[in-house]
């Protein structure tokens, strides 16, 4: 048994060719980059080392600060709503749903494959406003409310807002699908138990399904919080991040940074924050999790 | 009153689900509009009849056709290795003894956490100095080399409660290392790969970032940038090709989960529950 298990050929055989590609397209990038972060200019022409000018430079970019802001915004909605309607609606299936419970969640879950273009390019038109309504307005339109139709994705003050929406309605499926599983694994007993104790609906959820449901909530966070900093397919298949910017995230500005204007170096430091606030967040989520 | 309560429940639920399909049914509807349907009626109204031009248009004037060709080359030679090298890795670094298991397999797993983002600079330099943009190759790789990490963990988290017995047995009949991976270890996998493919096909087909960095040649445009890009062609007025071309890249989504939805859901929650 150990002969063969320990057989350092088939090993070698095994993991070395997967090892090399994964070392040098992943793990070598993010080495690069941090050497990247330290000069100027674009490899091959003018390529010089320039200290921490870059990292300076980041405190007083303006645009950084938006992109930081916009992204910010993005992360706090849409977690709060994928995780938050997630929730709820698992709640639904669990309580209210006593038939056809494959087909409902079927159905909820099918956005979630998607192509996000497609997606982002369905939702443009709903949104739309010229040449003709799109779906949105046109509703609007039709049921009297016509003081409501507006360019939604064209104006800064609602474009952020109609990307949320549409992500949340994406992933909400998602995560109450993650979420009735974990209220699937709650026995019936304890739930009965509770309300023959008098628990009314809200102290049922409060005090015995909240803190059973901890541990799948937290990892659900770290999964849209590790998501939404990435920030990148759905804005740019919506909105380009316009108008102006309004929606113009980290990971967007990034890349206008190193391949727009061929700024490596500073592309390379805004990469780099992206992976820290990555690895910082799910950190500071993860501290929620405390075993009792 | 009692009644009255389950009625209001269950129309909620099915307020919730058209919510989730009607802009669908909607994209469909639209694909079939002809041009003026869109001027002398609302956006909420039906086709008035089938007008598959706009299929015909996409797939043809849109190039449809070359970027679905590209998509499923670059999503299925992926796939293929992706599979067979987190199987193997996942065996190795759980059921096989070696002093480094332990540490490779965290090293893999520090992957889970790299935002796409942190590496796309570097691997545009690497591509371009090893006159790799543009072309089927680098995508591929590229593809392969972000798909291990979570695989590799999905695979190691299944393997774990395998059973020692099966391969002891197979050892003591004379089973070497290839033939025990061939004959009982993979066969009784089954369930991991399947989630792997499951979950990595859904990745890989709706990649957008890497493909729109290091494809520039429109002849080797996938489906994701192909629709980014076809607006631009098409012009913003031509809203039944658009559909059209974007129902088109839902529908073999739609078949896929309708067949196995069941799968799919295990396979895209795992990504997240044990990611």
């Amino acid at each position: 048994m150990k002969n063969v298990l320990g057989n350092r050929k088939a090993i070698a055989l095994f993991v070395v060719p997967a090892l090399v590609i994964y070392s040098i397209i992943v793990m070598l990038p993010v080495l690069w980059s941090l050497y990247y972060s330290f000069y100027n200019g674009s490899p091959g022409l003018k390529w010089e080392f320039c200290g921490l000018d870059n990292y300076a430079r980041l405190l007083k970019d303006k645009n950084f600060r938006n992109a930081l802001s916009v992204n910010g915004r993005y992360i706090l909605i849409t977690v709060i709503g994928q995780v938050g309607l997630g929730l709820v609606l698992s709640l639904m299936f669990r309580f209210w749903l006593h038939r056809c419970k494959t087909l409902v969640r079927t159905l909820v879950f099918f956005p979630v494959v998607l192509p996000t273009v497609a997606v982002g390019q369905l939702f443009a038109k709903i949104y739309e406003i010229q040449p003709n309504y799109g779906l949105l307005n046109s509703f609007l339109d039709s049921i009297g409310l016509s003081r409501f139709v507006q360019p939604w994705i064209g104006q800064s003050s609602t474009a952020l807002w109609c990307l949320c929406v549409m992500d949340i309605w994406v992933a909400m499926g998602f995560y109450s699908v993650i979420f009735y599983g974990a209220l699937l694994d709650i026995p019936d007993d304890i739930i009965e138990a509770a309300r023959i104790d008098g628990a009314g609906s809200f102290s049922l959820f409060g005090r015995i399904l909240l803190p059973l449901l901890r541990p799948m909530i937290i990892t659900s966070l770290v999964f849209s919080f590790s998501g939404t900093v990435k920030m990148f397919e759905s804005a740019r298949a919506l909105t380009n991040g316009g108008p102006g910017s309004a929606t113009k995230s980290l990971s967007m500005y990034m890349y206008d940074v190193s391949f727009t204007y061929n700024k490596v170096g500073y592309g390379s430091v805004i990469a780099l924050v992206i992976f820290l606030i990555c690895v910082l967040g799910s950190i500071v989520i993860n501290l929620f999790d405390v075993k009792d | 009153m009692k009644k009255a309560g389950a009625f209001i429940r269950g129309l909620i639920i099915f307020l919730v689900c058209m919510l989730e399909v009607y802009p669908l049914f909607w994209m469909l509807t639209a694909s079939f509009k002809q041009q003026y349907e869109w001027s002398e009626k609302p956006a909420y109204a039906l086709n008035s009849g089938f007008y598959w031009q706009n299929y015909s248009d996409a797939w043809t004037r849109g190039h449809m056709s070359t970027y679905f060709r590209n998509s499923l080359i670059t999503t299925l030679i992926s796939l293929v290795f992706i599979v067979i090298f987190s199987s193997l890795v996942g065996f190795a670094v759980t059921k096989m003894q070696w002093k480094l298991r332990e540490a490779v397999a965290k090293y893999f797993q520090f992957g889970i956490m790299i935002p796409v983002a942190v590496a796309l600079i570097p691997l545009f330099q690497i591509y371009s100095r090893g006159r790799l943009l543009n072309t089927r190759t680098c995508l591929i790789l590229t593809y392969i080399a972000f798909g291990l990490s979570l695989s590799i963990y999905l695979v190691q988290g299944y393997l774990r409660s395998f059973p020692d017995e099966l391969m002891e047995a197979a050892v003591i009949d004379g089973c070497g290392i290839y033939r025990l991976m061939y004959y009982v270890v993979v066969p009784l996998m089954k369930n991991a790969i399947v989630t792997v493919l499951v979950l990595q096909f859904f990745f890989k087909w709706n990649d957008l970032i890497f493909s729109m960095t290091f494809i520039s040649d429109s002849a080797l445009k996938t489906v994701q940038t192909g629709l980014l890009y076809f607006s631009d062609e098409f012009g913003a007025k031509n809203w039944g090709a658009i559909f059209a071309s974007v129902s088109m890249s839902v529908f073999p989504m739609l078949i896929i989960y309708l067949i196995l939805n069941r799968k799919v859901m295990e396979g895209m929650t795992a990504g997240a529950v044990k990611g």
